[in-house]
């Protein structure tokens, strides 16, 4: 594995891979370190965005720029606004378990996504290689291939996931819309917003 | 990094020098017209509203800004006691930050020679392109959140609870008016947008998207990033008479400045933007004396256009209500920018398909706004019981 690292990154890919690297990690530490929901949900968007610097440092310009869009700018967005809106933007009480057996569970599943980990290193798939089929001499080419295998190979995939989110947004929709409420109430539409923008 | 020339023979210390004689020029360049912006818009309103306005630092009051900016660093720097220090002291950067990154991706010019190496009139030609703007827009949102909800205080928490929604539902009719221009273009790359767009109709009518692409996109994007900047009439995010001043109530200082600056930088690198997707970017007649300067005098001149634009709506137009604003983005820009889209592609293939989508896509929206129209009679109905509370008229 080191030989292939040395075999394949220049000096700029390496510095670009280390500083983008450690900013996942404490991105990822800060997650479950911080006390703060607020704190937890910002270190997760530094996580969220040095990843998309590692995708643009393996070419994958596209999905760079999805990832922070979707990730980033709306996913989190909703989970501040929620954190907000609901006001557990308080220090949690980590002595008692909310689920029972919690913690063994979660050592579990730390331990077998460890050894994935260590599984993937090793195989075909992590090589540590840029995307070959992507050449970046044409601009956009990135994207005409994506486009191409999404809307011909993949489509049924890619439609049925477009059907499984629109029954997400619907069922929400019909979830909050409670016809027994009474009129002027503010929450209704807020929530049909959140649901409605979670879509993108 | 995309298709700049100037990287074609590899990665010299000139090269690096270039890059970096770029991205200084680009950010005094931003700096300055920020200066100028805002004393033009100063300016300009007090003449819309009959009266003078800056007049004493400089002649016309043109060094205002600066005096303004001066008083401003030397102001106390207050943190409130209930704030989130930390975040309190990150979110003006995160406003300010995706603010001068935008301009990066903004062709100001033709190609140019310096030093044996050819290179394009922008800091950076990344091929995501036009993404790398809808990626900023996405984390300045955090800028404006963050600051209301550090600042721990109320109205700060309610201008960015209404900043938030209202940013994050425009980015949608923003994201679809895009892509159309990205669809007839087939290239992300703002570069190859502004290439696309040049040559005539009949020698006189400019190939501008404006044109190619009918109105309705641009008139979209251009209400869609109103919004995104919270620029009058969309400044529910500050609307000073009702939420002091929104998400910034509890800065000063230098801190306040930073937030101030990002504003104006994203009014003039938003019209920058319109004037590329919409506007044929840095093109233009060369009417005599070197062919290099003229796409540069011919983009600030668009540019100026829309900036004028800018501060002649807030003159003229009273602030949006909080319903009005949502009903406008989620009911009319959204479906309106989808079914304008779906033409647009139908013309790609063919023109007869085309206007069967026109066809389509109108009696759809009639039956969509009757639909509607229904909808609120029969909430009115049901909710006519209790009709003492009864505002629920979202029109």
């Amino acid at each position: 594995m080191t030989d292939l690292l040395a075999a394949q990154t220049s000096l700029p890919d390496l510095v670009t891979f280390l500083i983008a690297g450690c900013a996942v990690v404490l991105g990822a530490l800060g997650v479950i370190l911080m006390r703060n929901p607020v704190h937890s949900a910002l270190s997760m968007i530094m996580t969220l965005f040095a990843v998309a610097v590692l995708f643009i440092e393996q070419d994958a310009q596209f999905l760079a720029a999805v990832q922070v869009i979707v990730y980033a700018g709306a996913i989190v967005v909703l989970f501040l606004f929620v954190i907000m809106l609901l006001g557990v933007d308080k220090r949690e009480n980590l002595a008692k378990d909310q689920l029972r057996g919690q913690r063994p569970l979660a050592f579990l599943a730390v331990l077998v996504i460890f050894v994935e980990v260590l599984a993937l290193s090793n195989g075909k798939w992590a090589s540590g290689a840029k995307a070959t089929v992507l050449s970046t001499s044409s601009p956009g080419s990135n994207v005409v291939q994506l486009a191409k295998s999404i809307f011909t190979t993949y489509l049924l995939p890619f439609e049925a996931t477009s059907v499984l989110l629109i029954i997400a947004v619907v069922g929400a929709v019909v979830l909050v819309r409670r016809s027994d409420l009474k009129p002027g109430h503010a929450v209704e539409e807020t929530e049909d917003l959140e649901t409605e923008s979670e879509m993108k | 990094m995309g298709s700049d020339p100037l990287f074609s023979n590899g990665i010299t210390l000139a090269v690096i020098l270039i890059v970096l004689v770029k991205v200084v020029v680009a950010f005094a360049v931003l700096l300055v017209s920020v200066l100028l912006m805002i004393w033009f818009e100063r300016k300009l309103i007090s003449d819309m509203q009959n009266r003078i306005g800056p007049n004493r630092a400089g002649p016309y009051g043109i060094l205002q800004t600066l005096a303004d900016g001066t008083k401003l660093f030397f102001k106390e720097d207050l943190i409130p006691d209930s704030a989130d220090r930390a975040v309190f002291k990150l979110a003006p950067f995160l406003s300010v930050v995706p603010a001068f990154l935008v301009f990066a991706i903004v062709p100001v010019g033709g190609m140019v020679h310096i030093f044996g190496h050819t290179t394009e009139l922008q800091v950076a030609d990344p091929p995501m392109g036009i993404l790398f703007m809808l990626v900023m827009s996405s984390i300045s949102v955090y800028g404006v959140t963050l600051a209301g909800w550090g600042s721990g205080s109320k109205y700060p928490l309610l201008g960015s609870v209404r900043a938030t929604a209202q940013m994050i539902s425009y980015e949608a009719a923003m994201g679809l008016s895009i892509a159309s221009v990205v669809l007839i273009t087939g290239s992300l790359s703002t570069r190859d947008i502004v290439t696309s767009q040049l040559g005539t109709y009949l020698g006189i009518i400019p190939k501008w998207n404006l044109i190619r692409l009918g109105i309705v996109p641009f008139l979209i994007f251009l209400v869609a990033i109103t919004a995104e900047m919270n620029r009058p009439p969309f400044d529910l995010a500050e609307a000073e008479s009702e939420l002091v001043g929104g998400f910034h109530t509890e800065y000063s200082s230098l801190r306040f400045a930073l937030f101030y600056l990002a504003e104006f930088m994203n009014t003039v690198t938003m019209s920058a933007i319109i004037v590329t997707l919409f506007f044929g970017g840095a093109s233009g007649p060369v009417l005599f004396g070197p062919g290099w300067i003229w796409p540069i005098l011919w983009f600030l001149v668009k540019t100026g256009v829309f900036l004028f634009f800018y501060v002649w709506v807030r003159a003229a137009l009273p602030r949006l209500r909080y319903d009005q604003l949502m009903s406008l983005g989620w009911k009319v820009l959204i479906p309106a920018s989808l079914a304008w889209f779906l033409i647009i592609a139908a013309m790609q293939i063919n023109s007869y398909l085309g206007f069967g989508m026109f066809v389509l896509a109108m009696v759809l929206a009639g039956l969509l706004s009757r639909a509607s129209e229904v909808g609120d009679l029969s909430d009115k109905f049901r909710l006519g019981r209790s009709r003492s509370v009864g505002t629920k008229g979202v029109e």
